[in-house]
């Protein structure tokens, strides 16, 4: 009898030899193609990709990395978050806190501060602005801040058992009362107006055509490192105790697992995975403010998740793209109805397509088969 | 039970007035494995557990009977740990205290439980439902790197060889039928390793095939394990019982062998007479 393998090579547990194919052809797209074709090939021709496109694909790419983030822990452990906006934002502030700093003297007061600091007549900068002219020590911010929130608020809530949707609200009530604290100018991070006017990163302009490239490749690497290292987690045993948390927490806590250390580690990962994603999008956006917190922004990462299809990871990835490329469609095309369609398809997606596009083609193709 | 708490350095100062050296871990030398001593639970005034007390030995099969709302579902909450009790003591061994210790500590110990309404993890084969039972480091770090050796998937063979599921360890667990279900929590509690396991209605909703086939196998692994369980069945209680606990608002209300519970007047006018 044959033993279902459950350790084979790392290859080819993450994927299928298509499956490698489409990685590969993906990373293909991004660091290559699209670079080539925007930069190397002239505006007049058929082929050139304009810069918006470029910028509007980052800024998916950025979607997608938090959608993947998402997808970890409600498409996999069951644990519907609805405040991830504020990891995200949290790592948008800590790398536009560097960004700000690049600023230098070039800000309309010519001042060692920021702008926002000037106007309300600060002198110097708060503390917790120390080192943020460094370009790793953001880094660091960006890796460490929001997911140790993250641990702080996931260790409360899930010692006490907090589940379903009384989790949920309180992610929810958490990302209201830290976009309250961010409107604040006094909070010491430019108030309603957040961050922007972004001028260099790393000493190199932050407008010119090259460096908008460099952070679009980044972020599509970063993109599909995150889907690499999801798929290392969920096909291995790790992943198989997020579904069973997910499926049936309490035969696994008789089983003598702690849910509790699980639970808290994907989470915070994902916090992790969602603050990067918010450092990728702040440069290339150029703005980043408290608007990013607020509660709707979190409950549409949940319905990109929903629309591509929870607990596939590439389910994710499409989600972000299908509706934030409609976003960018509709937006233009008939700015008053997109809150509708945004309704609409979460409606839709939830009563038809419960495991979502993906689940949709699966269904197709064995159809098809049959 | 007070010395209980002394640390094993000062027991093995003090040693030779104890007659042996605390150990970590469970400590059954004294033959028994599960001792409850007046245990009282109570939800919103109603006493779930009334000074119950209980205790199974080493290698016995013990099974529970009593009335719905008798306290044998809460009974095994508190040995699990998912209720702590109101007074009383839990022991497991003679040094480990369970009202003391979380769910997944209590499940380490050995200690295994089946739910009632079966428990499997749907969407996972029935190869991975074992794979995740099997007795093993239930850390993260084992998680994502960790590997079943060659010795832990001979057991999970012969769990699938004894539970009879061989041929559809690649099978999704949610499509297993009912019994069959019951089947696959019984090879997860077995690929645990427990030194007791409790069981809540295993042959609840089974055929009399399959009953039969849980009998046998409960007799075949009886003696390596303390069992405890809970059943109504009793045509499959007669089958596999030498001793029975009969359990009556919270506290036990006879004990002994079938004949004698049968026969006890108490046990007719509150169970089985009805």
């Amino acid at each position: 009898m044959a033993r279902p393998e459950l350790s084979q090579g790392l290859m080819r547990r993450l994927y299928d030899g298509p499956g490698w194919m489409g990685v590969i052809a993906g990373f293909g797209i991004i660091a290559i193609l699209i670079p080539l074709l925007n930069l190397a090939v002239p505006e007049t021709s058929a082929f050139h990709i304009p810069d918006y496109t470029v910028a509007l694909t980052g800024k998916i790419m950025c979607y997608a990395i938090l959608a993947l983030a998402m997808d970890l822990v409600w498409g996999y452990t069951g644990i519907l978050s609805l405040g991830h906006g504020i990891f995200f934002a949290m790592g948008g502030y800590a790398f536009g806190m560097y960004l700000m700093r690049q600023i230098g003297h070039d800000g309309s007061y010519h001042s060692d501060l920021p702008d926002f600091m000037v106007f309300l007549d600060w002198k110097a900068y708060p503390w917790y602005w120390k080192f943020t002219n460094h370009f790793v020590y953001a880094l660091v911010l960006v890796a460490v801040v929001p997911a140790a929130l993250a641990a702080a608020f996931g260790f409360f809530a899930f010692r006490s058992r907090i589940k379903g949707v009384y989790f949920s609200i309180i992610t929810q009530a958490m990302t209201v009362a830290f976009m309250l604290l961010f409107f604040r100018n006094e909070t010491g991070f430019g108030g309603n107006n957040g961050f922007t006017d972004f001028k260099r990163i790393l000493g190199y302009t932050i407008a010119t055509p090259q460096t908008r490239i460099v952070l679009f490749i980044v972020t599509g690497v970063v993109l599909i490192g995150t889907l690499l290292v999801g798929r290392f987690i969920v096909t291995g045993k790790l992943g198989r105790i997020l579904v069973a948390i997910r499926d049936a927490e309490s035969r696994l806590m008789f089983l003598g697992y702690n849910p509790l250390l699980f639970k808290l580690a994907i989470w915070t990962f994902s916090a992790f995975i969602a603050a990067v994603a918010g450092a990728l999008y702040v440069p290339q956006v150029g703005i980043i403010n408290p608007s990013e917190m607020s509660p709707a922004n979190s409950i549409e990462i949940a319905i990109w998740t929903a629309v591509g299809g929870r607990g596939t990871l590439v389910g994710a990835i499409l989600g972000a793209a299908i509706v934030n490329g409609a976003k960018s469609w509709f937006t233009a095309a008939f700015p008053e109805y997109w809150l509708y369609f945004l309704g609409g398809l979460f409606v839709i997606v939830t009563l038809f397509l419960p495991d979502g596009v993906l689940g949709l083609i699966h269904k197709l193709r064995s159809k098809q088969k049959s | 039970m007070k010395d209980v708490g002394g640390t094993p350095g000062k027991a093995e100062e003090t040693g030779e007035g104890y007659g042996h050296v605390l150990q970590p871990g469970l400590d059954t030398t004294h033959g028994v494995m599960l001792y409850l001593d007046e245990v009282t639970v109570s939800f919103d005034g109603f006493r779930a557990l009334n000074k119950l007390s209980l205790s199974v030995d080493v290698g016995e099969l013990r099974v529970i009977i009593g009335p719905n709302g008798a306290g044998k579902t809460t009974m095994m909450d508190v040995i699990t740990g998912k209720t702590r009790p109101d007074t009383g003591t839990v022991f497991f061994g003679q040094t480990m205290d369970l009202t003391k210790m979380n769910e997944p500590e209590i499940a380490q110990a050995g200690i295994g439980r089946k739910f009632q309404k079966p428990t499997i993890f749907a969407h996972h084969t029935v190869f991975e439902n074992l794979d995740l039972a099997i007795k093993n480091d239930r850390g993260i770090w084992a998680a994502l790197f960790g590997k079943l050796t060659g010795e832990q998937r001979d057991r999970i063979d012969e769990i699938l060889e004894t539970i009879q599921l061989t041929s559809l360890m690649k099978s999704r667990a949610g499509l297993l039928s009912h019994g069959q279900k019951q089947w696959l929590e019984i090879g997860m509690l077995l690929a645990q390793e427990p030194k007791l396991l409790l069981l809540d209605e295993p042959v609840a909703g089974m055929t009399d095939h399959e009953t039969a086939r849980t009998a046998e196998l409960l007799k075949s692994i009886e003696g390596k394990h303390s069992i405890v369980v809970v059943e109504h069945d009793m045509e499959f209680v007669d089958t596999i019982a030498h001793k029975i606990t009969v359990l009556h608002e919270g506290s036990v209300l006879a004990e002994g062998p079938m004949e004698s519970i049968q026969n006890n007047e108490k046990v007719i006018e509150v169970y089985l007479g009805r």
